[in-house]
């Protein structure tokens, strides 16, 4: 039997399911704002957890990291995508394949196959509770339900970024001392997706009125 | 040396911002000239690592591994630099040409400067960056051409390749913590480092970290099941950036995998990287070979030819014996001058009859009588013919296979390759060689009275000389690689293989 966790662990884990929450919520929404807003609260966790391990660990960098995640996670990339589709307020409503009932089931089918199989691996000396890592990878996986599912463009980019997030989350339990200069080239890396992944989704939707994939089809074989 | 790395990392960096201000005329001389420029930077590494690492600044490195796969880029950028000013050119009516030439001059720059940097950087977190980085401006490049096609192909390039990237990422992170187990907490994942320290790595994070390697930068190597964005990417894309593509941006990435391959093989034996490698080898060979058999789309067809010769580079690794490998490393540089060739080729080819599809190219011998036969013997050297480079290395890909008693998947390879060639060679040798369809009685009136445009309009001539140059000196590359590659070269390829056996 496991030593009932201290404060730090609970906390952990109760911010590393809320991450993996939001992107079960990212399934269901029906607006592009919902959406998105939806991806800034999950950045904001786990820039919560970065302050969370960095006051616990002493890794002064977490904070700048922390810092700058939110600056560009939580604002600059809920701006840049909302402002490259003003006027697409349309909803992406019913872009699921499935009812939304089913994706979340296949999501929790999937999101259970992760935690187990990543608990079952042993991490040793990691800056956060294991099962954090364990929740990581279900938030990956989920985020690839998620860009299976819905056939927007939307919840496919959003599905990328939060993709991202649950990678650094896992960043956070098992390299949590990674060189900041490192840390500072993946975030600006991500900018630079986000740019192209907008001026993309802009594209797309000024060519076909809409924000749905179910038109792309022309290329095959 | 050190300052050739660096000047490696800005000059095609000024080139592209010269593009953004510059009027077309002096972009493209400048182009030009940067891609000769950063060709001739990179054969005077050839040298210098064929003995030993070169490093600057601190987060730049070469050895004889990352030349290969400079030259291999730097070559095809030279290359494509020169075709794109036969290419892009203004049409008839065209007002925003200026507009357009601005942003793929400044795009095709900044793509290959990307590429360029991914085999500089010292380092697995920064490899990463660079790769992705070469991901989303080349999808801002497939996207230009302002059609439904490119908007498509675009859309699903990015997504299919920034979420292998993400896998790729988390390969990375696991990497990291692998080595944190040794290199302490705080480390930058540099590669000697890592390497020496590689036999003390935990077994466990380092096999899951060259799978989730293998998945996520394979899905940008175009390997099966994970290519399902290439065919759509390439035959969408301008000319000049398809043969980019194909020729230099997937082996970057293979580049990426041969890392992870370089650590995991000196930290858990050979036996596990090479057989991951030999089973999405085998798988992405198959399908090409198959889907080559019918292909009504110029552009696909040979993008289909880059998932075969994936397929191959990545079984020949799965070989494992030093002739394979030697094999792999020539295969990089000779498919680059073939791919692109190939495409130079097809891309004339789609110009000048107004079409991709391979049932109405006909009697290209008699329009073109320069593409036609360069374009023909770019697709013998795909096919392996002698005397060309892919001929030399694919040899010794299968020989270095039975050298490793791999018998049954050298013979697999041989028989795969063999129908790869049957369905290229088929389809090219009707285009180059039937005559255009003469009238047949029933359509008569209907000729005389609308002459089908393309019957009309081929005339015989090139549209370019820009765009015939890049494939003679492609052909001149293939030639020397398959008949006699120089000393220095065969130096640098052996003591590349030494460093991925882990003995340089």
């Amino acid at each position: 039997m496991d030593p009932v966790p201290g404060v730090f662990e609970g906390g952990a884990n109760v911010v590393a399911v809320l991450v993996l929450l939001a992107e079960f919520a990212m399934l269901r929404a029906q607006l592009l704002r919902t959406q998105v807003r939806l991806y800034a609260w999950q950045s904001l966790f786990v820039a919560l957890l970065a302050v969370l391990v960095a006051a616990d660990q002493g890794i002064p960098e977490l904070y700048v990291l922390a810092a700058l995640s939110v600056a560009l996670k939580v604002v600059i990339v809920p701006l840049v995508v909302l402002r490259l589709l003003p006027d697409a307020d349309t909803d992406i409503a019913g872009s699921g394949r499935f009812g939304v009932a089913s994706a979340v089931l296949l999501a929790i089918g999937v999101a259970a196959f992760g935690l187990f199989v990543i608990n079952s691996l042993h991490f040793a000396k990691s800056s956060l509770p294991t099962t954090a890592l364990a929740l990581a990878g279900a938030v990956v996986l989920v985020a690839f339900v998620l860009m299976i599912v819905r056939s927007d463009v939307v919840s496919q980019a959003i599905g990328f970024y939060s993709l991202e997030n649950g990678v650094s989350l896992a960043g956070l339990v098992v390299a949590a001392r990674l060189p900041l200069i490192v840390e500072v080239a993946f975030l600006f890396d991500l900018l630079v997706a986000v740019v192209v992944f907008g001026v993309l989704m802009k594209i797309h939707h000024s060519r076909t009125a809409s924000l749905s994939t179910a038109t792309l089809t022309r290329l095959r074989g | 040396m050190g300052v050739v790395l660096i000047l490696l990392v800005t000059v095609p960096l000024a080139a592209g911002i010269v593009a953004l201000v510059a009027p077309p005329r002096l972009t493209r001389a400048v182009t030009v000239g940067c891609g000769v420029t950063c060709f001739a930077l990179a054969v005077s590494l050839v040298g210098a690592a064929g003995s030993g690492e070169v490093r600057a600044a601190r987060y730049l490195r070469v050895d004889a591994l990352s030349v290969v796969f400079l030259l291999a880029t730097a070559f095809l950028y030279a290359c494509a630099a020169a075709y794109a000013v036969g290419y892009v050119t203004p049409e008839k009516g065209e007002a925003d040409f200026p507009r357009y030439a601005r942003r793929f001059y400044a795009g095709l720059n900044v793509f290959a400067w990307s590429m360029l940097a991914a085999p500089l950087v010292n380092g697995l977190a920064l490899l990463w960056v660079a790769v992705e980085v070469t991901t989303v401006v080349s999808a801002l490049l497939v996207a230009i051409e302002d059609t439904d096609g490119a908007a498509e192909a675009a859309w699903k390039y990015v997504l299919l390749a920034s979420a292998g990237l993400g896998i790729a990422l988390l390969a990375t992170i696991v990497m990291y913590y692998a080595g944190s187990q040794v290199l302490g907490a705080s480390y930058e994942l540099t590669f000697d480092p890592l390497l020496a320290s590689a036999a003390g790595l935990p077994a466990g994070a380092v096999r899951l970290a060259f799978v989730l390697a293998v998945v996520g930068f394979g899905t940008k190597m175009g390997l099966v099941p994970m290519h399902t964005w290439l065919p759509d990417a390439h035959s969408e894309a301008p000319t000049p950036v398809s043969a980019l593509l194909s020729g230099s941006l997937l082996v970057v990435s293979f580049y990426a995998v041969l890392r992870y391959f370089q650590v995991a093989r000196a930290a858990v034996g050979p036996h596990f990287p090479q057989t991951v490698l030999l089973v999405f080898g085998v798988a992405s060979l198959l399908l090409a070979a198959l889907c080559l058999l019918d292909q009504p789309d110029v552009k696909r067809l040979l993008a289909y030819s880059s998932v075969e010769h994936m397929g191959i580079l990545a079984v020949g690794v799965g070989f494992g014996a030093p002739l394979a490998l030697a094999g792999v490393l020539l295969h990089v540089l000779a498919h680059a001058a073939a791919k692109g060739n190939a495409f130079f080729g097809a891309g004339v080819l789609v110009r000048k009859f107004g079409t991709k599809s391979v049932t109405e190219i006909r009697g290209a011998l008699d329009a073109l009588p320069w593409t036609a036969p360069l374009f023909l013997l770019a697709v013998l050297a795909l096919s392996a013919f002698p005397p060309f480079g892919l001929f030399r290395s694919e040899f010794q890909i299968v020989a270095g296979g039975m050298a490793a008693s791999e018998h049954a998947l050298a013979a697999v390879l041989v028989v795969l390759v063999t129908v790869a060639f049957l369905g290229l060679s088929l389809v090219t040798t009707r285009m180059v060689f039937l005559p255009r369809r003469h009238p047949r009685p029933g359509d008569a009136a209907l000729q005389r009275s609308e002459p089908s445009a393309a019957v009309a309009a081929v005339a015989r001539s090139e549209p370019s000389g820009w765009m015939v140059a890049p494939m003679v000196a492609g052909l001149v590359a293939l030639v020397v690689l398959g008949v006699h590659p120089p000393g220095d070269l065969t130096d640098l390829l052996s003591r590349a293989v030494a460093e991925l056996r882990g003995l340089g």
